[in-house]
Order: C-alpha cells, then sequence, then structure tokens
C-alpha cells in the first residue's frame, strides 16, 4: 500500500484530484435528494406568505441576531411539545430563505410564540426592558426599535425576489396590495411594530393542530 | 522585520505578518469572547445600545477567533510548512502578499460588518455578499500559491503536513462557495438561495466541516510538521498518516446531520449523519495516537519543554473532543445536549484545548526562527502561559459541561402527572453561576493569550541572534 501512495505523494495534480472526489461524496447524497423529496419542498396547506410588515421584522429579527439565543424548531419529544407547542415540519419552512432554526437556547424556543396567550404589549414592553417583565432575564434591551421607523427602501425588491427567484406564490395583486400598505399606513411603522407583527406571526400556521 | 533575518531562499515576510496578526488578532477574538460571556451573567453589559448586544457580537467573536486567530495560524504556518517540506520559495510572492492584505481586509470588514447588523444569519458563514466574494478571491490566490510551491517543490514526496493543509485548502473553498450562494438585495442585504431544511442541510454540511477542515484538517497539519520538529523525531507511523488522512476527509464531509437531529430535516439524513459521526472517532483518533507517538523515546521533553506541552496538551484535548463528538451525534444524547451549554462547552474544548493550544506551540516554535532568534524571550513566561490555557480550559468546559447537562434534564424533567416541573425561566436561573466559572475560565486563558503577545513582542524586539536561523528546520523532511 505504502508503495502504490507514493504515486500521490509525487503527484500534486492527483492529490488535488483524489481530495476533491473524496470531500464530494458525503454532500452529494446528504443535499442532493432533499431537493426532490416531497417533505422538504411542499409547502403546508395552512402556510401563508409574509406580509411586508412581517418580511421587515424577520429581517430585524436576523439583523440583531436573535436568532443567535433562540431556536425555531419545536423537537418531536414529549417535553418539547409540552412546553412549546406542535413539533416543527419541513412544510413550514419551505419559503424561509435563509432557514432560522437556531442551535442554542439561550432563551426559550420561538417557533410557536405568536400561538401564545401573551399580547402584542406585552411584547412591547418585553422588548425594551426585558426585566421589566421577566426579572431573571438576562436577555438585551432592545429600546432603539421603538424610535427607529423600518426601512423600506428595499421591500419590493425584496418581494419580487420571494416571488420571481424563490417561488413564494405571492400573486402581482399581492405585491402591488403590500407595496400599498407599506406607503400607507405602514409607511411610519417603527422597527418594534414590525418585529412584534414577525413574532405574532410564527406558528399561525399550526394554529389548528392540537397534540 | 529585514529580509537579512531570513535565509535568501524562503520568502518569510507574509509569514511573519501572519504570525504577529495571529497574535493580535487571538487576543482581539478572545476579549470579545469573554466581554460576551461576561454579557450572560450581567445583561446590563449590553448597555442597550445595537452594536454592543450580544447577538450582533457573538458572531463578532466567532469570527474573530476561528477565522483570524485560526485562519492567519493556519496561512501562516502553512506558507512556512510548504515551503520548508518543499525546499522551495513561495511561487508568486506578489500574490502572496495579497493573500496576506486580502486577507486582513476580510477581518477588518467583518469586525465592522457584524457589529452593525449585516449579516446572513448562517453561522460561522454570516459574512454579506460582497466580504463573501472578496474572501474566495483571497483563498483562490491562496490555493495556488500553495500547490503552486508544492508544484516547484525540489524534493520527491509531498510531505504529509501538506497533505492535510491541502485538503483543508480544497474542502473550504468547496464549503464556502456552495453554502454562501445568496441572492443580493442591496450591498448589505442577502437571502440564502436554499430555503428551510435543505438550506439548513447545506448549513450545517458547511458548518460541521468548517470544524472538520477548518479547525480539524489544517490543524493537523500544522501538527505534522511542529510535533516532530519540536519533539526532534519523525512522524510515529506513515502507514496511519495515510489511512487516516483519507478516512478523516472523506468520512467528516457526512457528519454535518448530527446538528440537526430530531429537527425537520427528513430522519434518513439525521440517520445516515449519525452513523459517520460515529465512524469518525476512528480517524481522529488515528491522527491523535499518531501526534502523541511521536514522542515516544522522548517522553521527558514532556517535563522539560513547555512547548512540546503545549502540543501534546492539544493532541489530547483533541481526544477528548473527538470522542465527545460522537458520543453528542448519538440521537439519544443529542436529545439531552442539543440547543443546550454543552454544546459551547464540547466547541471550546476543541477550540481552546486543541486549535489554540496547537496554534500557540507551533507559534512559539515559529517566531524565534522566522526572526532570527535562538529562542523566544522568555521560556519560563510559556511555561506559565501553558498552565493559565490549561486551566482556563478546563474551567471553562466543566462550567459549560455542568450547565448544559442541567439544563437538559430540567427542560424534560415532568411531574407525576405529566406537567412539566420547571419553567424556563426557573432554568434560566440556575445557569448564573456557571456563566461565572465560565467567565473566569475565559478571562484566565485570555491572560496566557496577553503574555504571549508581550514575549512575543520581546522576541522580535530583542537583539537579532548571530546564530541565525535553526537549521534543524532543513530536516523536516
Amino acid at each position: 500500500m505504502a508503495n502504490r501512495h507514493a504515486v500521490i505523494e509525487k503527484n500534486v495534480g492527483l492529490l488535488i484530484v483524489l481530495i476533491l472526489v473524496a470531500v464530494s461524496f458525503g454532500g452529494l447524497a446528504e443535499i442532493v435528494p432533499l431537493f426532490w423529496q416531497k417533505s422538504t419542498t411542499e409547502p403546508m396547506s395552512t402556510l401563508r406568505p409574509y406580509d411586508a410588515l412581517e418580511m421587515a421584522g424577520r429581517d430585524i429579527y436576523i439583523r440583531e441576531g436573535c436568532h443567535v439565543c433562540h431556536t425555531q424548531m419545536v423537537r418531536p419529544l414529549r417535553a418539547e411539545t409540552e412546553r412549546f407547542g406542535p413539533y416543527s415540519v419541513a412544510g413550514e419552512d419551505v419559503w424561509e430563505h435563509p432557514f432560522l432554526w437556531g442551535s442554542k437556547r439561550t432563551g426559550p424556543d420561538l417557533a410557536r410564540v405568536g400561538l401564545r396567550p401573551i399580547t402584542e404589549q406585552w411584547h412591547r414592553e418585553h422588548l425594551r426592558d426585558p426585566r421589566a417583565v421577566v426579572p431573571e432575564s438576562n436577555m438585551p434591551a432592545y429600546p432603539w426599535l421603538q424610535n427607529t421607523p423600518v426601512d423600506w427602501k428595499h421591500m419590493e425588491r425584496k418581494l419580487s425576489v420571494f416571488k420571481d427567484i424563490f417561488g413564494v406564490p405571492y400573486s402581482e395583486q399581492d405585491v402591488v396590495e403590500q407595496m400599498e400598505k407599506v406607503n400607507g399606513e405602514w409607511a411610519d411603522a417603527s422597527e418594534e411594530d414590525a418585529l412584534v407583527a414577525y413574532l405574532l406571526s410564527l406558528g399561525q400556521a399550526r394554529k389548528e393542530v392540537r397534540e | 522585520m529585514q529580509d537579512a533575518a531570513a535565509p535568501p531562499a524562503y520568502h518569510y515576510r507574509v509569514v511573519r505578518q501572519f504570525t504577529v496578526m495571529t497574535v493580535v488578532w487571538g487576543v482581539v477574538g478572545m476579549f470579545v469572547g469573554v466581554w460576551i460571556a461576561a454579557q450572560l451573567a450581567w445583561p446590563a453589559l449590553n448597555f442597550d445600545l445595537p452594536w454592543l448586544s450580544f447577538g450582533r457580537l457573538r458572531p463578532l467573536h466567532t469570527n474573530a477567533v476561528i477565522f483570524a486567530f485560526g485562519g492567519c495560524a493556519l496561512i501562516g504556518t502553512s506558507l512556512y510548512v510548504v515551503q520548508r517540506t518543499c525546499q522551495a520559495p513561495l511561487v508568486l510572492p506578489g500574490l502572496a502578499a495579497f493573500v496576506f492584505w486580502g486577507y486582513q481586509a476580510v477581518i477588518v470588514l467583518a469586525a465592522v460588518s457584524l457589529p452593525l447588523g449585516f449579516t446572513s444569519a448562517k453561522e460561522y458563514a454570516e459574512l454579506e455578499w460582497p466580504i463573501d466574494i472578496l474572501l474566495a478571491l483571497v483563498w483562490v490566490a491562496y490555493a495556488v500559491v500553495f500547490f503552486g510551491t508544492i508544484a516547484k517543490r525540489r524534493t520527491g514526496h509531498i510531505y504529509v503536513a501538506n497533505w492535510f493543509y491541502g485538503g483543508f485548502i480544497l474542502a473550504v473553498a468547496l464549503l464556502h462557495i456552495v453554502n454562501s450562494a445568496a441572492i443580493p438585495i442591496s450591498l448589505t442585504k442577502s437571502y440564502s438561495a436554499y430555503a428551510g431544511a435543505i438550506d439548513a442541510m447545506v448549513q450545517w454540511w458547511y458548518g460541521h466541516n468548517a470544524v472538520g477542515f477548518f479547525l480539524t484538517a489544517g490543524f493537523l497539519g500544522m501538527m505534522y510538521y511542529y510535533v516532530p520538529i519540536q519533539a526532534e523525531r519523525p512522524v510515529y507511523s506513515y502507514r496511519l498518516s495515510i489511512v487516516h488522512f483519507w478516512a478523516l476527509i472523506a468520512v467528516y464531509m457526512w457528519a454535518g446531520p448530527h446538528h440537526l437531529h430530531y429537527s425537520s430535516l427528513p430522519d434518513w439524513a439525521q440517520s445516515v449523519g449519525m452513523v459517520f459521526s460515529i465512524v469518525l472517532l476512528a480517524p481522529s483518533w488515528g491522527g491523535m495516537i499518531n501526534g502523541v507517538m511521536t514522542l515516544s523515546g522522548a517522553w521527558h521533553k514532556l517535563r522539560d519543554d513547555p512547548i512540546i506541552r503545549f502540543l501534546i496538551v492539544a493532541l489530547s484535548f483533541y481526544g477528548m473532543s473527538t470522542f465527545e463528538g460522537p458520543l453528542m451525534s448519538i440521537k439519544t444524547v443529542n436529545a439531552l445536549s442539543h440547543n443546550t451549554d454543552w454544546t459551547i462547552g464540547h466547541v471550546h474544548a476543541g477550540a481552546l484545548g486543541w486549535v489554540a493550544m496547537i496554534s500557540i506551540g507551533a507559534l512559539y516554535v515559529m517566531t524565534p526562527r522566522l526572526f532570527g532568534r535562538q529562542r523566544m524571550y522568555s521560556v519560563g513566561w510559556i511555561n506559565v502561559h501553558f498552565w493559565l490555557s490549561t486551566i482556563g480550559t478546563v474551567l471553562y468546559i466543566a462550567a459549560m459541561w455542568v450547565s448544559g447537562i442541567m439544563q437538559g434534564l430540567m427542560w424534560r424533567a415532568v411531574n407525576d402527572d405529566g406537567t412539566l416541573t420547571y419553567n424556563f425561566v426557573q432554568e434560566l436561573v440556575e445557569r448564573q453561576p456557571f456563566y461565572i466559572v465560565r467567565l473566569i475560565g475565559g478571562v484566565v486563558f485570555l491572560v496566557g493569550m496577553l503574555l504571549m503577545a508581550l514575549n512575543v513582542y520581546l522576541t522580535i524586539r530583542g537583539t537579532r541572534d548571530d546564530a541565525g536561523e535553526d537549521n534543524r528546520l532543513a530536516l523536516a523532511y
């Protein structure tokens, strides 16, 4: 074996090719089939695309790194469904670019937070000063969100990227209506308004499910 | 930094630059880590400021320690090792200079853009698309310099360290390009090209192999040069190095799905990922055994030489965390450990114990030689640094083990009537003391890094030793 391996050790081109071959199988086997698998590509029947305010809120969620401490992935384990709600299925996330499942629960899972019996006002007070409503919390406060207007500059492009490139079923009419709201009732919306709208939207596709 | 310090044949300037920046970014990245550890214990340290909040600083910490500290260590040592073991100067030294300045530009852009909240949201791949493109260009230039130098080698065989560095360079290019695919909205905003479960699979194929190739294969390349050099012994087993190299690079690529156990990723992918993750124990330990056993016949050096101690204890932490990893990839274990501090402890057993300590050892070997000194300014300080690093790492990982396992147990605890025993806040409160112990561990490790920075500074500033470069290095291969 050692002698035959010497062939590779004396030929850098061969070494490069064989390394590339060796590292390519895992991805090909584990990623490529998912593009054709029904469970990972087909939306749940109850799934509804984000409206423009929720989409803006989701971008703020990403910008502030909420996913660094909060998962959005309820595992099919009894203690998890008991604590958070119905477990997550892939059909909920087929329009999620990027996915926001997270990997660490410094704070609780948020995949079902929109189904919880907490009010919009609670979310606002919690974002402004988490310790005012949960004294033991170690979450950062986000008081600037209430005073920062949403930057709507790229919203039309965002909606059309999700519609045309990602295949999210917005109609032409939907985009027009959303942009009317952006230029009308939501024109002066704060980032807090948007983030709360996004949080309240989480889990709505699973509203009917009882486990 | 005059070139007269180096033998005329080799290009050391770029290696010296990367060496100095490894120390600088190590201190910066670990300082940010200490800061965010303190934020978790005392949230007032977020100061209600957007660019100081945990959610933005945590990616800054991970990027700074992995890609700035680890990356500079890997690129710097690889450009040193490839010249020494091929007995050939770098090809295209101008391009090598571009690799240095381009890579530093990427780091500075990351340090500015992440606190501003420009992020793709993908872990360890947060940088937005223009920086991703710059990084891809720098990486291709790096590959050209590295493999070009191998092609111009004056030795017959390509030394084993270069297989590992080469595997790291090629795999990271592949991972970075595939995972970063995104549709740009503006210069500072894009959306991943993939969605939902597919995006998650692509991300953790990337994420786990950032560990496998950036934090493992690359640093094994480092091990295969600096351990034999410092021990003055040949690598333990040539045959083992062949077997574990090919097994490691082939198997690692399959292990990603263990980050997605019990998620909505299809079960078959989770099971395949788990099987390969368990198999991964074998090639991982192959590397550890090959490194540690290189010291056979020279075990007294563990007592006499603090640099050897850094290198060998690094391998011990590597062995420990590559045992822990397969354990945590078993679905029943993962049901408890996932999302908890245990994962953070596991990562730091690898990151502090293995990656940082092997880099520190390599830097202590290489720095005097690069700058034409006989030895580091203070060998005693290296010994102090060794104990600070070891104690800091152990405090850190022990705190996170206890905290993580406690979290997992409290989350799943149920009463006789089937209701949950603890609410989330009751569990959160219990973590507080462990967050403080972890912070202390991090501070101790950081103090060691500051001592190293001073030692490196005084070594470089000191008068050049006329004996010049230690020629034992020429025996590298």
